[in-house]
């Protein structure tokens, strides 16, 4: 009797050894922290990897210039999942190690909703030097809750060289200008057995910004304004049959379905693609002389087409926010200031290819030769419609990611997925 | 020994010396262990006690009228498990339990069958002993987020693993070929571990019973199974049990080489995650302490169904006398005047 019992208790000891008990920390007493911002003294920045090192040179400058309110850098994982959780734990322990948070900006309206964050004087900063619709997706309730540092848009990538043997002068403004160019271009000798389009449709993030984009593209919604789901619409259908007809008729390729950003540029640069909807990050790789990619000097990018017209971007980026158990919000405002100068968002877009935020940099001739496709992402931004504003992202994120991707893998019909992300959705945002 | 007269009759007998012995023995033994204890009991059990603790309270996500989410845990007693086995959230669960549980039995069988090969060619004394030994021990040695990235590689849509098929099996979708991705990318990592313990076993098999075998005629098949096998089932159940224990916990393999929200490679490891990741706390530890509560279960039954010494006092098939300390004890009490 006793031995089963150690037996038991070891057994127990072994399997608690091997299973972490995850025991999330205790629900945020709430809104005992002060929204107001005071408190001046050193101060942390938490942010993904810093890889171009840009962010350490303008910490460095600051720290030169105020000594008593030095700011350090807290690096978090590269992967958004994994960054949004550290700062969502942070302020559920209400520590106050995270001073400045560098949120992506579909994360503002949860962080807002749950007063992780702090609400910032719109007054003091530029905003209407702003594109507007990278500050609006720093607002929450039409109240700002953090100040964009970079923006991203949609493009679309097109193979200049293969356009040309086929005699076609100018890139597609619909979806099914490209299916015809596309059938075009695989007529002729060059273009032959080169696949036509591709994004990122793998079951991630970047599969909700596809689905949006097509689904915005074709004149329909995820989300209204007000926040209530109204996608089991005509139209978002014509947007998500742009994909899944795609896929059927092999306009997409059947690989396309792994394709992350990687995969994807991967195809591209090794020329396997007429099209590709991508982020400005791969215009400088896909343009690398060193052999890396066969498409060097051959391509360009061109806003992303539609259903009648040309179509929408769904917008990326990041911004500034000041964690609301903060004890110096009075240095973190000053220091976002100092961050998201014209002049810092200059040296972003030079250094790291970081899209800017500031209206003027897109119009800026010198830097339009350096970049030449600013034009085009400027336009891309312009008309980029933010992802749903839902105070549960993370939920609706997957919801739309499972019905885009039973869709897209013939595993139910458009109007099925639709119907039952329609339902998921209305269920995250009524309760 | 006659000739040693004991000068005392009064003391008491050797055995009862003995016996308090081992009782001042124990009560070092005791001393000695509470500091492992005391660790023991704040790194796991207390964790075990705060999830299950957490796994009783539920976070409010419901928005207020001026746009901000309702804060504070609420008590909701067992509401957090009856909503894992009720409508979706029921479905989901009961496929990532028959995923969790489909892994970790293929994937053990399997890695049983290579892990014993793998011994018996370590075992083997030839000349490139050290060199296939340790090409043998490299994918334990890789961290599992690694491998899983290196077959994420070898499996992608232009990767070596369709190259060398020479068709386009697109592996890290949903549906079989994810789940066989995942059991060959984790029984190539997890074979060596059992080859090793077996290994272990292996080496204290004397060679002479061999020997005897071979003279009385037995064929290869024939040693390995009356000879081999059981003398090294000691150190088999162990690697076993290890592995069933990860093999339940399952979560970085599919969640790196295949990805989130694949229905067919969802384990229950995943579903805690993803509840984590939303915030809320109390689902993602129910889902953590029933998995707990699986495993404990599963590694129980194991010890139980088939003896396998983990404990250190090994259950004795065949009743013999009872080990000599404990005879002498009855035998001292039976004395006693």
């Amino acid at each position: 009797m006793r031995r089963r019992s150690t037996a038991l208790g070891a057994m127990t000891a072994i399997a608690a050894l091997v299973l972490t008990a995850c025991g999330g920390g205790g629900g945020g007493g709430g809104g005992t922290a002060g929204t107001a911002l005071e408190g001046t003294g050193p101060i942390t920045l938490v942010q993904g990897k810093d890889v171009s090192g840009f962010v350490q040179g303008i910490l460095d400058e600051w720290n030169a210039a105020h000594p008593d309110e030095t700011v350090t850098l807290i690096e978090l994982p590269e992967s958004a999942d994994a960054q949004r959780q550290q700062m969502i734990q942070n302020a559920q322990a209400q520590s106050n190690a995270f001073d400045v948070l560098v949120v992506d900006n579909v994360w503002t309206a949860e962080f807002a909703a749950n007063r992780y964050i702090v609400e910032l004087p719109e007054d003091q900063f530029p905003v209407d030097d702003m594109l507007p619709p990278v500050i609006d997706s720093a607002r929450y309730l039409d109240k700002l809750y953090a100040v964009p540092n970079s923006s991203d848009g949609g493009m679309l990538y097109y193979r200049t060289d293969l356009l040309e043997a086929a005699g076609i002068t100018a890139p597609p403004t619909t979806w099914a200008e490209l299916g015809e160019q596309c059938a075009a271009i695989q007529a002729t000798p060059q273009g032959a057995g080169v696949a036509c389009y591709a994004g990122q449709f793998e079951k991630y993030e970047g599969l909700t910004v596809n689905f949006a984009e097509v689904v915005n593209g074709a004149g329909g919604v995820i989300t209204e304004d007000d926040g209530t789901p109204n996608v089991n619409t005509p139209e978002a259908r014509a947007g998500l049959d742009f994909l899944v007809n795609g896929f059927a008729s092999g306009e997409i390729p059947a690989e396309a379905i792994t394709y992350k950003e990687e995969e994807g540029r991967r195809a591209f640069m090794e020329g396997r693609l007429i099209f590709q909807r991508q982020w400005p990050y791969q215009y400088s790789l896909a343009n690398a002389t060193d052999g890396s990619s066969s498409v060097a000097g051959n391509f360009a990018v061109a806003p992303l087409p539609g259903l009648d017209g040309p179509g929408v971007s769904s917008l990326g980026g990041h911004a500034l926010g000041i964690s609301t158990f903060s004890q110096n919000k009075a240095t973190a405002l000053e220091f976002i200031k100092f961050y998201t100068t014209l002049e810092n968002s200059q040296k972003y877009l030079e250094l790291a290819s970081q899209a800017p935020i500031y209206t003027s940099i897109y119009d800026d001739p010198a830097l339009q030769t350096e970049f030449p496709y600013l034009p085009v992402l400027k336009e891309s931004i312009l008309t980029a419609v933010p992802r749903p504003k839902v105070v549960r992202y993370g939920d609706a994120t997957l919801a739309i990611q499972d019905a885009a991707y039973g869709a897209l893998t013939g595993e139910m019909t458009s109007e099925e997925a639709l119907t039952q992300l329609q339902t998921q959705l209305e269920a995250l945002t009524t309760n | 020994m006659a000739t040693i007269e004991a000068p005392a009759q009064k003391k008491p007998p050797p055995t009862t010396h003995g016996d308090k012995d081992t009782r001042q023995q124990g009560k070092l033994a005791r001393i000695l262990l509470t500091p492992t204890m005391l660790v023991l009991l704040i790194v796991i059990g207390y964790p075990i006690l705060a999830g299950t603790y957490q796994s009783l309270f539920s976070q409010s996500q419901g928005v207020d009228e001026s746009g901000f989410v309702v804060q504070g845990d609420q008590f909701v007693g067992l509401d957090n498990y009856t909503a894992i086995f009720t409508g979706a959230a029921g479905e989901r669960f009961w496929n990532a339990f028959y995923n969790t549980t489909y892994f970790t039995v293929v994937t053990v069988t399997l890695e049983v069958i290579l892990g014993i090969a793998m011994a018996l060619i370590m075992n083997r004394a030839f000349r490139a002993k050290g060199i296939i030994r340790a090409s043998i021990l490299i994918p334990w040695a890789i961290p599992t987020v690694v491998s899983a990235l290196l077959w994420r590689w070898i499996f992608d849509a232009n990767g070596i693993a369709n190259d060398l098929l020479g068709t386009q099996v697109l592996w890290s979708t949903d549906g079989a070929q994810a789940q066989w991705a995942i059991i060959i990318a984790d029984v190539w990592k997890t074979s060596p571990f059992i080859g090793l313990l077996v290994l272990a076993g292996l080496q204290v098999i004397p060679a002479e019973v061999y020997e005897a075998a071979k003279v009385d005629g037995a064929s290869a098949l024939r040693q390995f199974w009356s000879i081999t096998l059981p003398l090294v089932k000691p150190a088999l159940l162990v690697a076993v049990l290890f592995r069933i224990l990860d093999g339940l916990r399952m979560f970085d393999l599919p969640f790196v080489l295949v990805g989130q929200g694949k229905p067919s490679v969802e384990t229950v490891s995943i579903l805690a995650f993803l509840e984590n990741s939303n915030v809320r706390f109390g689902a993602a530890a129910a889902y953590a302490v029933l998995l707990f509560l699986y495993i404990v279960v599963v590694a129980y039954a194991f010890v139980r169904l088939l003896g396998a010494d983990l404990i250190g006092d090994a259950k004795q098939k065949t009743p013999k006398p009872a080990g000599g300390r404990r005879r002498l004890r009855t035998v001292a009490k039976g004395d006693m005047p």
